[in-house]
């Protein structure tokens, strides 16, 4: 017997018994879809964790002042070198005035500030380097980079006012300690949802299964070897994975639109519809994947025990 | 051809479903065996089938020794045999045709003699304007008509046919057996269990009696005794 035609009874018988055991194969792709759904509503709120975090930790940076009278070719020299460490993500140049500027931004409902300030005529602002770190786990090593002897930090040293780091250091230690143990607990909430739904469909395709038991009985009487009877039940349980995440993914984009739409200032800026078709194609690709093989590794389970003695 | 060597079956709690059972079934043979309830009749079938294994003894096909076989042969084994239930066990979701087609799909037949034979099957059961209909469309005489047409498609060397007048009425049940006499006499072996005096004394053929797990009478021509 050929291995073709073989595999092309399995397809079809597969497809048949789907087709009429309706009502079982709905359930089954209920159930999956249910399953699916949560696989991709892992996919986002991951996403939205990892965006949330990032937001909140590109407000952590560190701030060199210099003194008012610093002169601009040793800021801007500094500000070079510190564009050049791996560990430095990007240096913004705070002139005076803008400093000044962003100060009175700040005070604006506060009169009395701005009188004291207009009082003092001059600007006693310096100008400042706002530096951000790749990663803020890096802002350490910067601070220390910065009190080093290198040749660009000794010549600005004398005009550098302060650095900020140390006020800073406290936040940025307990911020990165949240961050990792929020990243910890995505992982760990994850895996939970995942265990749960492997046991929840291979439950749903197992009293698929067992309703046929009779039918696999007949078969091996009938003399069929247990691959040719395993095979339509796996292309059963490949089918219920790929109808349902199908279903899935059209579900997602009304759905996606709608929170979206609810929640776009809740998580901080981030759109979940948008998110959801820029990354359509690995999204599809995990939901397709998961649900196929889900199906398939669960009917392939389920059989087993029919399958023994 | 089929060899019981002091077959004994013993389940848990000692209850004894075979003592000491001891016969052989030659080719081209129409064998009943009759019995009441738990003489040991569907032990015996399932022996046969592969489907348990005995206790002690050993029962041959051929030279082929049934329980040494692996499930892989065991498949192969099985297909050399035609079974008819007094249940049907036709598949529920695969129409007249298709159950025919899954029984030569299983013994490796290609799609052309499968379109071949089936029909030809079908009608030899009187059931071809039926072939679409699914198992719960069709009366219990019909059921076992399928159920026979299947259990001879892939001509078996023997047809094990286990009460297959059990669930159908006289009429039904005297054309279930003229439909396995005619099997036989195109030279298949059939072994035939039943509690039916009817059939039993109509057929005139070989007889083998059992009572409590054990063979107490074997007859040339015989006629239902207990």
């Amino acid at each position: 017997m050929s291995f073709v035609t073989d595999f092309k009874r399995i397809i079809r018988s597969g497809i048949i018994g789907f087709w009429r055991n309706g009502v079982v194969s709905f359930a089954s792709i209920l159930t999956m879809t249910v399953t699916l759904f949560l696989v991709a509503s892992l996919i986002f709120s991951n996403a939205i964790l990892d965006f949330s975090l990032e937001q909140i930790q590109r407000r952590v940076d560190i701030n060199i002042y210099f003194y008012p009278q610093a002169s601009e070719s040793v800021m801007l020299g500094l500000q070079e070198t510190l564009e050049q460490l791996p560990e430095v993500h990007s240096v913004t140049y705070v002139t005076r005035d803008e400093a000044i500027e962003q100060f009175r931004e700040r005070h604006k409902d506060n009169p009395l500030t701005l009188q004291a300030l207009d009082e003092l005529g001059a600007n006693p602002l310096g100008a400042s380097l706002n530096v951000r770190a790749m990663d803020p786990g890096q802002y350490g090593m910067i601070a220390e980079f910065l009190a080093s002897d290198h040749p660009s930090v000794y010549t600005a040293q004398s005009s550098i006012e302060e650095v900020n780091y140390n006020q800073n250091k406290l936040i940025i230690d307990r911020l990165n300690a949240i961050t990792s143990t929020a990243q910890q607990l995505g992982y760990v909430v994850s895996l939970v949802f995942i265990i749960l739904t492997v046991i929840i469909t291979f439950n749903t395709i197992r009293l698929a299964i067992f309703s046929s038991r009779e039918e696999i009985e007949i078969m091996r009487l009938v003399g069929a070897e247990n691959p040719y009877i395993r095979g339509p039940f796996m292309i059963q349980g490949v089918l219920y994975g790929g109808v349902a995440s199908i279903v899935t993914l059209v579900l997602l984009y009304p759905l996606t639109l709608w929170i979206s739409a609810h929640t776009r200032v809740f998580f901080g800026g981030m759109d979940i519809f948008y998110y959801y078709l820029n990354n359509f194609p690995q999204i599809l690709l995990i939901v397709v994947f998961v649900g196929v093989l889900l199906g398939a590794f669960s009917s392939y389970l389920a059989i087993r025990t029919y399958l023994k003695k | 051809m089929i060899y019981f060597d002091n077959v004994s079956k013993v389940y848990k709690g000692n209850h004894t479903a075979l003592k000491d059972v001891t016969f052989s079934v030659a080719p081209g043979e129409f064998v009943s065996i009759v019995g009441h309830s738990g003489a040991g009749k569907t032990s015996i079938i399932k022996m046969i089938l592969g489907e348990e294994k005995p206790t002690i003894g050993t029962v041959h096909f051929g030279s082929t020794d049934i329980h040494a076989l692996s499930s892989d042969d065991i498949s192969a084994y099985r297909r050399k045999i035609g079974v008819v239930f007094q249940d049907f066990r036709l598949l529920p979701n695969k129409n007249a045709y298709e159950n025919l087609a899954f029984a030569m799909e299983v013994a490796g037949k290609t799609d052309e003699e499968i379109a071949a034979d089936v029909p030809h099957a079908l009608d030899l059961v009187d059931l071809f304007d039926r072939r679409w209909n699914f198992p719960n469309e069709m009366s219990g005489g019909e059921r076992q008509r399928l159920a026979i047409a299947r259990a001879i498609i892939n001509q078996p060397e023997v047809i094990i046919a286990d009460e297959p007048t059990g669930n159908l009425d006289p009429i039904n049940t005297f054309e279930i057996v003229q439909i396995l006499e005619k099997i036989n006499t195109m030279g298949t072996t059939v072994i035939l269990t039943t509690h039916n005096k009817g059939v039993i004394d109509a057929l005139n053929k070989r007889v083998i009696t059992m009572d409590s797990g054990s063979i107490i009478r074997d007859d040339k021509q015989g006629k239902y005794a207990i």
